[in-house]
């Protein structure tokens, strides 16, 4: 499959799903899916035999391999899709495996709020994602995505442009965690450490920056969209790294470098020349081994010695030989000394910057100090825990076990054979993943060694000033930790604000709506109903051409007297059981109307009901207190009037629609194959049960779940509420 | 407030209730009746045996709960359902085995729906009206 595709051959399956909607699971696999199927997978192996060992400690460890199980494919089915639809189903998720894997310590408080904070910002990324995805299709009549290809022009040109833009990048954003939705990810470190560095260091993060590379082809080009990238690339790259300064912890100071780097990727799509392409996919291979490996480091360090503070770590070097290595050669690859993959990643991004005419300058110096920060990041993770004093530590460390040795191992010695192979290992995915991002072929080839130039003399210049951040980080550290952001200024007080706005709109809407008394809630839905019906029918008085027949038979005309007399019973009497027997006789001489419209069905039904219902009522009464007269004249009054506009509504809606002659071919239909095709001859009943089964079936369900919520209602006991 | 009256006709009101309502939940198919009709009816016949003889000699005499009634209506329904797949036609169609016998007809998979339909109001019903009573004791 790898030979195929890096010659250039596009991969194709396809199984339909709902093609009357064109959603279908179309796979396709070129260079750029390729690349990324093979990072997660890859680093997907390692992490599941790291698990292995690490997770031992843990209880539920079969619900964790599901839910990185399920991460695993949707992650898969996200990059090969070319289905929007599909993709937006594996997006999602992605991000709901995501929610279950941070929340894996489910029993922590703060475990739940974090993975809910990750997923109600990725999930409503996904969210805005999918309307321009929508947009997107409307624009191209398809929902695939390879059918965008040629579609560049029309779709810079067409109206919904911007909208598409704006949606497509807030999706793309939240999810890789860009400036100002950055907050999620270090938090989102609460998980346990295999699945931070699966899905938040290699994978799932990239999956944003691998839509804007998907897209780019199709949307890109304008300056809305590059220049948008750009900048929300920089910022992420540059206060990432200010923010990591303080940091204490080996998890949080490596998330803090991920969204550094992610933000360096998303700005070199936002370059978008072919050098910043090429830069784009060797920073992103780079980034995935040795991320993955520190990660993977960092989780050893605490399951062996108990904690993640830098600062109580020290001189492990004798006690984990194999650890320290693996974390030197992928420290390295981070920092960018040659002859790591590493080194050949930062060189191409200070070159594709530097070609810049206008900003580049400004990028350079932004990049070159965002880039020292992360050196100082990675001396702090890489090297210090193993070399200087020894530091006492909650465990008495020793050496991991194999399981755990080998896969970060493996992911280094990656990184540094694609280091000094580079043309073996991604020379030709290069060429097909511009394809798929530029469509056309960079013909660029890798080279490790580039000579002494000005990118060289910057890569010595950031490892300096790394070295020199590190040295002087001790002393500042209490400056800085005192200083603290203007709250508002912060994006996470953003989304708390939002949040409890939410609930806070919620709580006065469901006060003035849903405020538990029933009258409220029968006024509001009569008062709407026939409000909005009877607007729209007086917009359309005009057309109404019939007259409603006020003809009354002897029987009908009896019958209404009885229940107009029964229902001012209902009103006037002083006495709750009086009321309800009136409206039984309301019922039952309904029942009679309908047998005089010879519905006996209708009827029979309408008299069992009638029956229960008084039943219910007197069952209920015997519970009321007595009875007393609360109502003001002013409540009765608007009571008087809703009721009766309501009635007068009805009335005359029944008569009018009566008075058509209804044309049904149903009525036609269901007689003629009542007999042939249901085998009875009462039509009602073989509707019911035949017909239109499935509209039964729905209807019993919501009365047995009716019948359950009457007994959770009368089983409740007020008292509890308080609870 | 205890009726010998009520509580003798009852007793025997109750079993040519139910004979009623399966009666009705029987011919429904071809007179008016069906399922809801005639669990409604059977729900009354407890009903009216509830308000004769208290709420502890009806629950005693329905034996099942209602809410497993409830139950196995839904599954009844569901079940009947089934057949059709087997038959390889749309899901819901119904099948009928004409077995040409005096007395029972043509049987066929929208009856147990029906009996589905009968059980689960029958349950339902008294399931509400158990519960308010229970409340006072």
């Amino acid at each position: 499959m790898y030979r195929e595709v890096a010659d250039g051959n596009i991969i194709k399956e396809y199984v339909e799903w709902i093609p009357a909607l064109g959603i279908n699971f179309t796979f396709l696999l070129d260079g750029l899916s390729l690349t990324f199927v093979l990072i997660i997978t890859l680093i997907g192996v390692v992490v599941f035999l790291y698990a292995g060992a690490y997770m031992q400690d843990y209880e539920h460890t079969d619900r964790f391999y599901v839910y990185i199980g399920i991460f695993m494919t949707s992650m898969v089915g996200l990059v090969v899709s070319d289905n929007m639809i599909t993709m937006f189903v594996f997006w999602e998720l992605t991000s709901i495996s995501s929610y279950l894997l941070i929340g894996f310590n489910h029993h922590k408080e703060k475990s739940r709020k974090l993975a809910l904070q990750a997923l109600l910002v990725t999930g409503g990324g996904g969210l805005a994602l999918m309307a321009g995805l929508i947009l997107l299709s409307q624009i191209s009549g398809s929902l695939e995505i390879s059918a965008l290809y040629d579609l560049n022009e029309t779709i810079r040109n067409a109206p919904t442009y911007t909208a598409i833009v704006i949606l497509v990048l807030i999706g793309a954003f939240t999810k890789s965690a860009q400036f100002p939705f950055h907050f999620w990810l270090p938090n989102a470190m609460e998980a346990p450490t295999p699945v931070s560095a699966y899905l938040h260091s290699a994978t799932m993060v990239k999956a944003g920056i691998y839509l804007i590379a998907r897209m780019n082809h199709s949307l890109g080009g304008t300056e809305l969209w590059q220049d948008t990238i750009l900048i929300a690339g920089t910022l992420t790259m540059l206060f990432a790294a200010i923010l990591s300064f303080n940091q204490m912890d080996l998890k949080k100071l490596l998330a803090y470098s991920t969204l550094s780097v992610l933000g360096t990727l998303t700005m070199l799509l936002g370059i978008g020349s072919n050098l910043a392409i090429k830069a784009f996919f060797i920073y992103l291979v780079a980034h995935s081994l040795y991320k993955g490996t520190l990660f993977l480091v960092a989780g050893t360090l605490d399951h062996e010695t108990g904690t993640r503070d830098v600062s109580k770590l020290g001189g492990l070097k004798k006690l984990m030989p194999v650890t320290m290595i693996t974390a030197a050669l992928a420290s390295f690859s981070m920092m960018g000394i040659i002859p790591l993959v590493g080194f050949i990643g930062k060189e191409t991004v200070y070159e594709s910057i530097l070609e810049l005419d206008y900003w580049g300058l400004y990028l350079i110096a932004i990049a070159v100090l965002a880039n020292a920060l992360i050196v100082m990041i990675t001396i702090l993770v890489g090297f210090k825990p193993f070399w200087g004093t020894r530091v006492s530590t909650p465990k008495e460390p020793h050496e991991a076990p194999i399981k755990m040795l080998f896969g970060p191992a493996i992911l280094a010695i990656f990184g540094l054979l694609m280091g000094i192979f580079p043309n073996v290992f991604i020379g030709k995915l290069l060429d097909q993943s511009s394809i798929s991002i530029l469509s056309e072929e960079l013909g660029l080839k890798i080279k490790l060694w580039h000579g002494f130039n000005l990118v060289l003399l910057l890569s010595i210049v950031t490892l300096f000033l790394g070295i020199v951040f590190y040295l002087i980080r001790a002393k500042f550290l209490h400056i800085t930790q005192n200083l603290k952001l203007v709250r508002i200024l912060k994006p996470s007080e953003w989304y708390e604000f939002a949040l409890n706005g939410m609930m806070y709109i919620a709580k006065l809407q469901t006060k003035i709506l849903q405020n538990g008394y029933l009258r409220n809630y029968i006024i509001f839905i009569l008062v709407t109903a026939v409000g909005i019906a009877s607007f729209s029918l007086y917009n359309v008085r005009s057309e109404l051409t019939i007259s409603p027949d006020f003809s009354l038979t002897f029987y009908e005309g009896a019958i209404a007297l009885i229940i107009i007399l029964s229902t001012f019973m209902v009103i006037t009497s002083d006495s709750r059981l009086k009321s309800i027997v009136a409206i039984g006789v309301v019922g039952f001489t309904m029942g009679i109307i309908f047998i005089i419209h010879s519905a006996p069905d209708l009827a029979l039904t309408t008299f069992a009901i009638e029956t229960l219902t008084v039943i219910l009522f007197v069952l209920v009464l015997y519970k009321l207190p007595k009875f007393l007269k609360f109502s003001k004249t002013s409540a009765k009054l608007r009571d008087i009037i809703i009721a009766s506009s309501v009635g007068i509504f009805m009335t005359l809606m029944v008569l009018y629609i009566t008075s058509i002659e209804l044309t049904s071919e149903f009525k036609k239909y269901y007689t003629d194959t009542s007999v042939p095709g249901g085998k009875g001859r009462n039509v009602v009943n073989v509707i019911l049960v035949d017909f239109r089964a499935i509209d039964t079936l729905g209807e019993i369900t919501v009365l047995a779940i009716a019948a359950l919520g009457v007994y959770a209602l009368l089983k409740l006991k007020l008292d509890d509420r308080d609870e | 407030m205890f009726s010998v009256i009520l509580s003798t006709a009852s007793r025997y009101l109750l079993p040519l209730l139910l004979i009623f309502s399966f009666f009705l939940l029987l011919r429904g198919h071809n007179e008016p009746g069906g399922g809801f009709v005639g669990g409604l009816v059977a729900a009354a016949a407890y009903a009216l045996y509830f308000i004769a003889n208290g709420i502890d000699e009806a629950e005693k005499l329905l034996k099942a709960e209602p809410v497993k009634l409830i139950a196995t209506g839904l599954l009844l329904a569901i079940v009947s359902t089934i057949p059709s797949l087997f038959a390889g036609k749309n899901f819901m169609s119904g099948i009928w085995l004409d077995t040409n016998f005096p007395l029972i007809g043509k049987l066929g998979s929208p009856l147990i729906f029906d009996v589905g339909v009968y059980l689960l109001v029958l349950g339902i019903a008294l399931k509400i009206i158990f519960s308010l009573a229970e409340e006072d004791k």
